[in-house]
């Protein structure tokens, strides 16, 4: 069988198509697209730069909308088969799609205890060419944030109020991290194994630039030393090939560990992870309570960062409306969570606690971090919101609000009642 | 009502005039409902080949083996009709570098066309994992005559139950891969269709994973039957669970002997089972009901994929040929304890597994044991491999019991 040459028919065409089997399809065809009268189908395939998708589009919109019967996520709540009707022929620049959107909210249903947001970006302009789906679930997930509002970013730790005196004997430790991306590139849902590569070396270069009390080294994932290993995990700071459903799902476990490290300050105080669900997540943190300090040492780490980026025209992803733009719409805005593991033995049996937290704009972890549950009474608090408010806004919510609460405590182990202190909401 | 693949049917009876037009095998009908085709657009490449080729140093599998610079440097910029690019085939490869037992294949197909375009790897993958097939030089026999088995009954003190399996892909969708949520439902439907058009033994009915109740699902578990989300890596980098469970099922006869898979590794799996040794019986079922099948797809404009050089065309290049696995669960307590054990086994063509399946252990000394080969050989000719291979184990274990001793066999020879 000559294998060098084959003919293929396709519907509605006016003739062969043929193409040489060594080059593939890779040739532009001859072939003339038909629109298939009463199907919602695309005008023009060359619309879309992802030529699946077009492939997708001969089927109606009925035949491919998901089943979300038994889903409990912002997703399966925002689309509608008008929205999905709509947007389904649209791509990205770079080629994402709305289904490449949604697939990890369509592949996983619901979480037992918090509702996921279940779509995510694939790079800057999914906030944009999706806007009908993501701008009702950024509502939905950031406090009825409207498409019209401005976000308002405050990296100037001086504004900070007081934070420099939580009580040690309660706050172990005050930690505070954000993520940032890397404009001009797609997003870790999405970059090929070029972009992720370029990404981490870009990332080397400028944190390695960096001096005085940020000085430090990179460690990558891929040829890591069992020493080294060793001892990332006994300072808590290794990072793991993710598990969660919600995460590979979306494509971002792919090509692990390639292009993947951590880097570290010498002191031990300021970390950034490389191509995990952000391009950068940027954590600063130190034992003990003084959430100023960790608070300032973010935010010259993270200025000191964006300036390398921008002399290399590849500043960070931007824009008035959604604050920093990062792969997963619940950490829009600062993508800031400023947080403590206090000891709240009392507080947190009490009838009032999830209360509190709440008016407080706060939320409750295990010292594992999300998903896990909480050793010995010791909690991991953290700010609530992330896009709205800016970051110094956040990060005095957690001060004020864990330094009340280490009152309230103290209050109930000399056997007191805190009804008198129950905040305001805030 | 009308959908996008009513349209397909009346295209597909052309099928016949195109085969006589001479349009080559592979071609015959398979793309006739391909309506638009993307003019021109190219994968998108910000980076050069070299900047994008993964690292596969600490990789041990076929992919990794055979995907050198160059084939890469080849084939990244070009896609299958629907789209399908070789990052795509790869990714489970390079996500999972090595099985601890077991050198894995790394690469799967998103559709038929996949093993045409991206043959450059592909052929040098199928020549590794089937022995030495040339897809390019030799061609692969399809046999599924059940009367020609001879003695295909067991000693049944020690051998507990038969089975077979294959998988069937319907040409012109997509493969589990690849398939978008509307293929995967037809899938669902041309198969359901068909089987519920099954006579006599074979009549039964079908289980669907979305609407299955409580009580069906415990008493498909207790038959075990049931089949769950993957969870192995090599299934899920593949995208083969995504929009679970939409569009997967289960099928089974009244009397629990053949079952059928919807939708999950490959667009069905079938099984033929049962208690005891009667393999000659179970693959005369196994037959019985492929053959059933296919005419009742034929019947409405469907076919199965199958060439002459890849045999039936699956997910997973190793499951190529027959896509055929016929094993016994057999007790083996003293021979599986021999030392000779591994050799004679590879010199029958056969391969052990624990009764869980593929990637478990045996428990109290009896083991699944079934062929090896899937690709080259026909399905009576691995059957009766099977059949031949567990009679002579049996024979030795029972040599052991008596105190006797065992003989290495000579190899079986390759298709070659």
């Amino acid at each position: 069988m000559d294998r060098s040459c084959q003919k293929r028919f396709c519907k509605g065409t006016k003739g062969l198509i043929t193409f040489d089997n060594d080059a593939g399809i890779s040739r532009p065809s001859t072939l003339i697209l038909e629109k298939i009268p009463g199907q919602n189908q695309v005008k023009n395939a060359t619309m879309t730069k992802n030529k699946h998708n077009d492939y997708k589009l001969q089927f109606t919109t009925d035949e491919e909308f998901p089943d979300l019967t038994v889903h409990n996520n912002h997703m399966s709540k925002a689309i509608t088969r008008e929205i999905y009707d709509k947007l389904r022929s649209k791509s990205t620049p770079s080629g994402f799609t709305l289904d490449d959107c949604i697939q990890t909210g369509v592949d996983n249903p619901g979480h037992p205890f918090i509702m996921t947001v279940g779509c995510i970006a694939g790079d800057e302009e999914s906030y944009d060419v999706f806007k009908d789906l993501f701008d009702p679930i950024i509502s939905d997930r950031h406090g009825g944030y409207k498409p019209t509002d401005k976000h308002k970013t405050d990296l100037n730790f001086e504004n900070l109020k007081g934070g420099d005196d939580l009580d040690p004997n309660y706050v172990l430790s005050s930690r505070v991290r954000t993520g940032r991306s890397i404009k001009g590139f797609t997003l870790p849902p999405h970059n090929s194994r070029g972009e992720r590569r370029a990404i981490e070396k870009l990332s080397i270069e400028a944190l390695n630039s960096l001096d005085g009390e940020f000085k430090g080294k990179y460690y990558p994932l891929k040829d890591m030393s069992d020493k080294e290993q060793e001892q990332l995990i006994a300072d808590h700071f290794l990072f793991d090939k993710p598990v969660s459903p919600l995460l590979l799902a979306a494509g971002m476990a792919r090509d692990w560990p390639d292009a993947r490290g951590i880097w570290h300050n010498d002191g031990k105080t300021f970390l950034v992870w490389v191509n995990e669900e952000d391009h950068l997540r940027v954590i600063s943190m130190q034992k003990g309570g003084n959430m100023k300090e960790v608070f300032r040492r973010f935010c010259v780490g993270l200025q000191r960062i964006e300036e390398i980026f921008k002399k290399h025209n590849h500043g960070f992803m931007w824009n008035e409306h959604i604050g920093y733009v990062l792969t997963c719409p619940s950490n829009l805005g600062t993508g800031l969570r400023g947080g403590v593991h206090v000891k709240l033995p009392k507080l947190s049996t009490h009838a009032k606690f999830e209360e509190i937290l709440t008016r407080l704009r706060l939320q409750k972890r295990g010292t594992g971090g999300v998903d896990t549950a909480s050793v010995g009474g010791i909690f991991d608090i953290s700010n609530a919101d992330r896009l709205g408010s800016s970051e110094v806004y956040q990060v005095q919510l957690v001060v004020d609000g864990v330094k009340l609460m280490v009152e309230m405590e103290k209050k109930l182990e000399k056997g007191g009642t805190i009804d008198d202190m129950i905040p305001a909401q805030k | 009502m009308a959908s996008t693949f009513t349209k397909v049917f009346t295209s597909k009876r052309t099928v016949g005039i195109l085969s006589l037009v001479g349009a080559g095998s592979l071609a015959t009908g398979y793309l006739m409902h391909r309506q638009n085709v993307s003019a021109g657009s190219q994968v998108r490449r910000i980076y050069p080949a070299s900047a994008e080729y993964p690292d596969l140093r600490k990789h041990n599998n076929c992919m990794a083996s055979n995907l050198t610079p160059a084939i890469y440097a080849k084939l990244c910029d070009k896609t299958t009709p629907n789209g399908y690019t070789l990052d795509q085939a790869i990714q489970t490869g390079v996500d999972n570098p090595g099985h601890p037992f077991i050198k894995t294949v790394g690469m799967v197909a998103g559709d038929e066309e996949t093993y045409e375009v991206f043959a450059d790897l592909f052929n040098p993958v199928i020549k590794e994992r089937h022995n030495g097939y040339d897809p390019m030089t030799m061609t692969h026999p399809t046999d599924l005559d059940a009367s020609k088995i001879r003695s295909g009954m067991f000693d049944e003190r020690y051998v507990l139950s038969s089975r077979v399996r294959t998988g069937r892909s319907i040409r012109g969708l997509s493969l589990p891969p690849a398939c978008t949520r509307a293929e995967r439902r037809e899938v669902e439907r041309v198969v359901v269709d068909a089987l519920n058009g099954l006579q006599g033994e074979l009549k039964g009915r079908y289980y669907s994973l979305v609407q299955m109740t409580e009580q069906e699902q415990q008493q498909l578990i207790d038959d075990h039957f049931l089949f769950d989300k993957p969870v192995s890596p090599l299934l899920t980098c593949a995208g083969m669970a995504r929009d679970w469970p939409d569009g997967r099922g289960i099928w089974h006869n009244d009397q629990k002997t053949f079952l059928i898979w919807i939708n999950e590794e490959d667009h069905s799996r079938v099984i033929s089972m049962e208690k005891g040794g009667n393999m000659k019986r179970v693959f005369e079922r196994f037959c019985k009901g492929l053959k059933e099948v296919e005419r009742l797809i034929t019947e409405k404009g469907w076919e199965f994929m199958w060439n002459e050089r890849l045999g039936y065309v699956l997910t997973c290049p190793s499951n190529l040929g027959t896509g055929l696995r016929a094993g016994v669960h057999v007790k083996l307590p003293r021979l599986s304890k021999d030392p000779r054990f591994p050799k004679i086994l590879e010199n029958l063509r056969l391969q052990k597994r624990g009764t869980g399946g593929v990637d478990t252990a045996a428990v109290g000394g009896t083991f699944d044991i079934s062929n090896l080969d899937r690709l080259g050989k026909s399905e009576v000719e691995l059957v009766q491999t099977v059949i031949d291979g567990v009679n002579y184990l049996v024979d030795c274990e029972k040599k052991l019991e008596r105190g006797q001793d065992i003989r290495i066999p000579s190899p079986i020879s390759q298709f070659k």
